[in-house]
């Protein structure tokens, strides 16, 4: 596959290979991806519910993303269009390897274009562009129960859900407020969906919280090594848990990228020199690129950071 | 006098009805049937292995007995059977009606979280979602039970067993319950400690009007705070009447060798 970026490559492979193509398709076996969907389908039908699934060995450790990974292999099919971040940014290493791989085993166009994406896997972010109806965003998820840091029992966290007892979670940001004057906590900030199950929204930051709210989109998360699978469907209310005197409140930042100007999305802080210089930049890589073409400019316009390292071929 | 004949008038709170345990061959309790009625502090005293614990975990919901009724009345369907209640239902009858307060505060207490976020856990899990008046209501409640309020923060490992422990009643007592179950409250404690806990715990069971159950094998404890006592022998109870009555004059076997064996210096 000399060129993995363009469609023509992969439907040339789907050729050369078609008669195989369909028994385990996608790295997983028949039967696997079948109990994967079924345990998508209830994840779907009980939104924030976490549903248990026999999670297999990957060719990646645990931690580096085998819950979506399973997903991804799970729902791909050879007409969808691939996209994978890793903390907002395509050319990341992890990012970079399992687009890849799916490349690879499913034959599928990979892509970096949020739009065009159909499926597209992530890591601690959200895209800044809104997604929309027939989009699918998988979340690679370390730590899927959001009351475990606070009770270590996991009968005890499947009777709170049971039973909506979800006091508990309040205890986390009564303890921030008393700590730092402010609900301090900025990643997997604990929401709930549809007003009913508790959900941890896996390590994205609490600034992506309310783009998870209404959206599109169809969200899965999937914890590999903790074996559970859980959904967002499209146009589901997400709230950001908080008190009546202390709001849910994003991230902002005094500054606005330095490449592309931009005042709305994530910024990365990134060290540049040791006399302690430093840029804010789009974490979302695509987004930042994709404003620099239409024209936008920041203060540091043009810097190394900006020129884009070409994938080697594979 | 005038509060007595009011207790005695009041429909019963708690209702236990035949109670018996049995851990496979072993008995745990048997037997048992007493009534409780509001503001009324029953003391269970026996030596250890008498059932004690037994009778207190069964009656407190969290030990299904092997036969036998215990009900209670709750606010919400009356007097119920507490075992015949749906799972989610009783786990909210504890969590707004009853306190327990363990004999290790480290069963009690969250040890992760702070000393002020324990004792304001029990308004969150009824619904508070207003951080200032929780935070002023734990203030007041470490005054109560005498605690410096600027430690507030800190968490209970960092604080002395008798201040953890007393973390642990403002804790329970917090939210207003009805009634309080108390596992050896003074059990690891020093005796002036000790002596401390037990006076405050008799203030604030007075004041608040409060059903106390209290389990202990120390007559001392008993004597301070129990109005009426239970003594129990083998798994079953082997005299009950007035706190005064049954240490001043016991009648059965086991109870004067309870009440004789106590050092006296």
């Amino acid at each position: 596959m000399s060129s993995p970026q363009s469609k023509a490559s992969a439907a040339n492979a789907s050729g050369s290979n078609a008669p195989e193509r369909y028994y385990n398709y996608a790295y997983l076996d028949e039967q696997t991806k079948r109990m994967i969907r079924r345990a998508i389908l209830k994840a779907l039908a009980i939104p924030g519910y976490q549903v248990p699934f026999g999670s297999r060995e990957m060719p990646v450790p645990y931690g580096w993303g085998t819950g979506g990974i399973q997903l991804t292999a799970a729902i791909i099919g050879p007409d969808d269009v691939y996209k994978c971040i890793d903390q907002g940014a395509d050319d990341t290493t992890n990012a970079v390897s399992i687009r890849r791989f799916f490349a690879k085993v499913a034959d599928v166009a990979v892509t970096e274009d949020t739009a065009e994406a159909t499926i597209i896997q992530t890591r601690h972010r959200i895209p800044e562009k809104p997604l929309k109806e027939g989009q699918v965003l998988v979340f690679q998820v370390p730590q899927p129960e959001p009351l475990r840091g606070l009770e270590p029992r996991e009968t005890e966290t499947r009777a709170m859900h049971a039973y909506e007892e979800y006091g508990l979670q309040y205890v986390s940001l009564y303890e921030s407020v008393a700590t730092y004057g402010r609900i301090a906590s900025t990643v997997g900030y604990p929401t709930m969906i549809d007003e009913r199950y508790l959900m941890s929204p896996s390590p994205i930051p609490k600034f992506d919280n309310p783009k998870l709210d209404d959206n599109e989109a169809i969200l899965l998360f999937g914890a590999g090594r903790e074996k559970r699978i859980y959904a967002v469907p499209p146009h589901t209310s997400v709230r950001s848990l908080d008190f009546e005197d202390y709001p849910f409140e994003t991230q902002t930042w005094e500054e606005n990228c330095a490449l592309c100007g931009a005042e709305d999305s994530y910024l990365d802080e990134v060290v540049l020199d040791d006399a302690g210089e430093r840029m804010f930049v789009c974490s979302d890589s695509h987004y930042c690129a994709e404003r620099r073409a239409a024209g936008h400019v920041g203060p540091m316009a043009g810097h190394q950071l900006a020129v884009p390292e070409k994938e080697p071929a594979a | 006098m005038n509060a007595m004949a009011k207790t005695i008038q009041a429909a019963p709170l708690l209702s236990v009805r035949d109670l018996t345990k049995w851990y496979g061959q072993i008995l745990g309790c048997r037997d048992v049937s007493f009534e409780l009625r509001p503001g009324e502090v029953l003391g269970i005293v026996g030596e250890s292995g008498s059932g004690k614990t037994t009778l207190l975990n069964c009656i407190s919901g969290r030990l299904a007995p092997t036969s036998g009724a215990v009900e209670f009345d709750t606010s919400r369907f009356g007097l119920t059977d507490v075992y015949g209640l749906s799972e989610p239902d009783r786990r909210r009858m504890q969590r707004e009606e009853w306190g327990f307060v363990h004999q290790n505060p480290r069963d009690g207490l969250r040890m992760r979280a702070s000393g002020g976020a324990n004792v304001a856990e029990p308004l969150m899990n009824l619904g508070g979602r207003h951080y200032g008046k929780m935070r002023q209501a734990t203030i007041d409640w470490l005054q109560r039970v005498e605690l410096d309020t600027r430690r507030i923060d800190d968490k209970p490992r960092r604080f002395s067993g008798g201040m953890q422990q007393r973390i642990q009643v403002a804790r329970n007592l917090i939210h207003g319950p009805r009634l309080v179950f108390m596992d050896e409250p003074t059990g690891g404690l020093d005796v002036s400690v000790q002596a401390r806990l037990l006076d405050l715990l008799r203030e604030l069971v007075r004041d608040l009007g409060l059903a106390v159950i209290i389990v202990t094998h120390d007559m001392a404890v008993a004597r301070l705070m129990a109005d009426r006592l239970m003594v129990m022998k083998g798994g079953e109870v082997v005299e009950t009447g007035l706190t005064d009555q049954v240490l001043d004059d016991p009648q059965h076997p086991y109870s004067q060798l309870l009440v004789s064996s106590v050092l006296q210096i």
